[in-house]
């Protein structure tokens, strides 16, 4: 359609839209990446290229998924175990940590059972439904500016929010193939939840989206490695508020409680996966809990910087030594972003942990009620304010490190970005408050973990809490 | 039409040498075998929830295609869309009218012979077009990488007009279904 409101500035253009791309510039299809470069020397070799991605699969990211499955399983058993003045499991290695392998055990050793009137290839089938669409998810996580597996997906966020929608219908043939009223009943709480929860979280992740510009991943770190003054969340006001709607969005959209309706086990029985045991129950497991680290490394990489650290340090020297050609310092650069990211993902992790064991379960017409009239309504609201802020507020989203330094006020007032920095600061001392509450809780609960008393019972006090 | 299709599954970015272009392949035909199968699947299934899960794999390999052409931004949508948001509302009517749970729909001679007449005239028609139209040769891959910038300047730049009717009438749709809703509800607390 020739004619009104033509645009013929290449998108991308610095100048071109006050909406976003802000001088984001995505990579080039065909540049290497670094790892590309340090181990075949520009373009990978057709077969080696192959081979390395297929180990990357099978060596890293599938058994990051199980030891991270099972470490957050015995963690949750622990952190339930602190909350309700129990130890929790400590037998099986040290400190329990071996308790998940023990219970593994046991799950592979337990028969597989199909109930008789049940529709047997849904029923094998629901299973990995559910876990394959959590792993397909890997694809466009940034563990760090090089360590992705995928960087070049120009909308990576979508598509890993896109993939995940797919793990409902794991959830709803399990509980319709179980031909069991309680998981039937799961199933369709499952439904009517993930469905309209994908709304509010949607909404809330564009909100950060726009202040970005971006839907690429990587360039969403980027973006963020100027300080933890310039992550997404302490960008403006209205992503800071987003950040805590698509908290609870997520906690609903991975069946987390207080949003555990498909498996209420006082209602429900145990809701969808009612009916299964042994292995096929497990993967349940292993992909609720993927799912959960799927959605804390989302919200780590779109609002909480990604894989870079508070002071900008790893932004700074990637940029230096990326100009320098100096590989091995940027592979260890790499390589404490991802343990940073990661560490991260897991203390979103943790906080979905806490919030299990604390909060009771709404009824099903409360959940819809919150979500419907209360999310929703907020995350458009936060959607208008989000779309408005960048008219208003000049800010410095995009500039690369070579213009500017994030942390001299001159460089900003240069930008003409003051009042993107005054709110920027404002914001970043706020999440370095409620970041600091939330360590020391975690620090009180580490250094009181010897004097725990159980509160009712006799007086007799547990000698060894490890 | 093997080289066409064999083109179509290339990657798109850059010439891929052997390997690569070998996978690619492989994969598409993986991911059309699994749309096709899966689309005769959904005719031949007498289970409802199982034509349903059917065409989740065929939306699912369609996907897949997307992916293969560089276009993930489609293959997203297709997935949050389709499989995510209306196979499931699919379901979740299914189970909220079916009366027994495994009820099998048992068609009849009839219904076979008109369904068979029109699936064949319909494939005779889409054949002849998408040969005839040339559309087999040329190849069509989104290989830009702003691809999704391209897309969201197109909708609201040129396309803004008919972007903005569509919206329209889907909001309309909504405010319509609401309406329906409410409308029965206040009925049946009328009774």
């Amino acid at each position: 359609m020739p004619g009104v409101g033509k645009r013929t500035e290449p998108p991308g253009d610095a100048s071109a839209s006050p909406w976003g791309f802000r001088g984001v510039q995505i990579r080039q299809v065909d540049t290497p990446t670094l790892m590309q470069r340090v181990l075949f020397h520009g373009e990978p070799g057709s077969m080696a290229g192959l081979l390395w991605n297929v180990a990357l699969i099978l060596l890293v990211f599938l058994p990051f998924m199980s030891v991270f499955a099972m470490l957050a399983i015995w963690g949750e058993r622990r952190v339930a175990g602190r909350m309700q003045c129990r130890p929790g499991p400590n037998r099986v290695g040290p400190f329990g940590l071996f308790q998940s392998v023990a219970d593994g055990i046991k799950l592979i050793l337990k028969e597989d059972l199909i109930p008789a009137n049940a529709d047997a290839v849904l029923f094998r089938l629901a299973p990995y439904l559910a876990f394959a669409p959590v792993f397909a998810a890997f694809m466009a996580l940034p563990f760090a500016q090089d360590f992705t597996y995928e960087p070049r997906v120009s909308s990576g966020l979508f598509w890993i929010l896109a993939i995940l929608s797919v793990e409902i219908m794991g959830v709803i043939l399990a509980g319709w193939a179980s031909n069991n009223k309680w998981s039937i009943y799961g199933a369709m709480r499952e439904a009517c939840q993930m469905v309209s929860y994908e709304i509010p979280l949607g909404i809330s992740i564009i909100v950060a989206v726009m202040a970005a510009g971006t839907l690429n991943m990587v360039e969403l770190g980027k973006i963020q490695s100027g300080g933890i003054h310039t992550w997404l969340i302490c960008r403006n006001p209205f992503v800071f508020l987003a950040f805590f709607v698509y908290f609870i969005a997520s906690l609903a959209s991975n069946k987390r409680a207080p949003f555990d309706l498909p498996e209420s086990e006082s209602e429900l029985v145990a809701g969808f996966h009612t009916e299964y045991s042994g292995l096929r129950f497990s993967m349940f497991f292993f992909a609720e809990y993927a799912a959960m680290f799927v959605v804390g490394a989302i919200q780590v990489a779109t609002f909480l910087g990604g894989w870079n650290d508070p002071f900008g340090l790893i932004g700074y020297y990637h940029a230096k030594w990326s100009k320098e050609q100096f590989d091995m310092g940027l592979i260890a650069l790499n390589c404490i972003g991802s343990a940073i990211f990661v560490l991260k993902a897991c203390g979103i992790v943790l906080v979905q942990m806490w919030l299990r064991w604390t909060l009771p379960r709404p009824r099903i017409d409360q959940v819809l009620y919150t979500c419907v009239k209360v999310l929703l309504p907020i995350a458009c609201i936060l959607l208008l304010g989000g779309a408005i802020w960048p008219l208003i507020v000049p800010d410095t989203v995009g500039m690369p490190w070579a213009t500017y330094n994030p942390w001299s006020v001159a460089d900003w007032q240069k930008a003409g970005a003051t009042g993107a920095l005054i709110t920027q600061g404002l914001l970043a001392i706020l999440v370095i408050a409620i970041k600091g509450s939330l360590i020391g809780w975690v620090a009180y609960a580490w250094f009181t973990r010897k004097t725990v008393r159980p509160r009712l019972s006799e007086a007799e006090p547990i000698a060894e809490v490890v | 039409m093997n080289t066409t299709l064999a083109i179509l599954a290339q990657n798109s970015a850059g010439a891929p040498d052997g390997a690569t272009a070998l996978i690619n392949t492989a994969l598409f035909y993986v991911f059309a075998a699994m749309a096709v199968g899966s689309a005769i699947g959904v005719m031949v299934s007498r289970n409802i929830v199982r034509t349903a899960v059917c065409l989740l794999m065929a939306l699912l390999g369609v996907a897949g295609l997307y992916l293969g052409m560089h276009a993930e931004f489609l293959a997203a949508v297709q997935l949050v869309v389709y499989a995510g948001g209306t196979l499931v509302l699919i379901i979740f009517g299914v189970m909220l009218t079916n009366n027994s749970t495994f009820q099998l729909y048992r068609p009849k001679r009839l219904e076979v012979v008109v369904g068979s007449g029109l699936v064949a005239m319909l494939a005779t028609v889409l054949i002849t077009a998408i040969l005839r139209s040339g559309m087999a040769d040329r190849v069509v891959t989104s290989g830009n990488t702003y691809a999704i910038q391209t897309l969201g300047e197109a909708l609201l730049g040129d396309y803004l007009v008919p972007f903005e009717l569509i919206s329209v009438l889907l909001l309309a749709v909504m405010i319509g279904a609401a309406y329906l809703a409410k409308g029965r509800r206040r009925e049946g607390e009328g009774q």
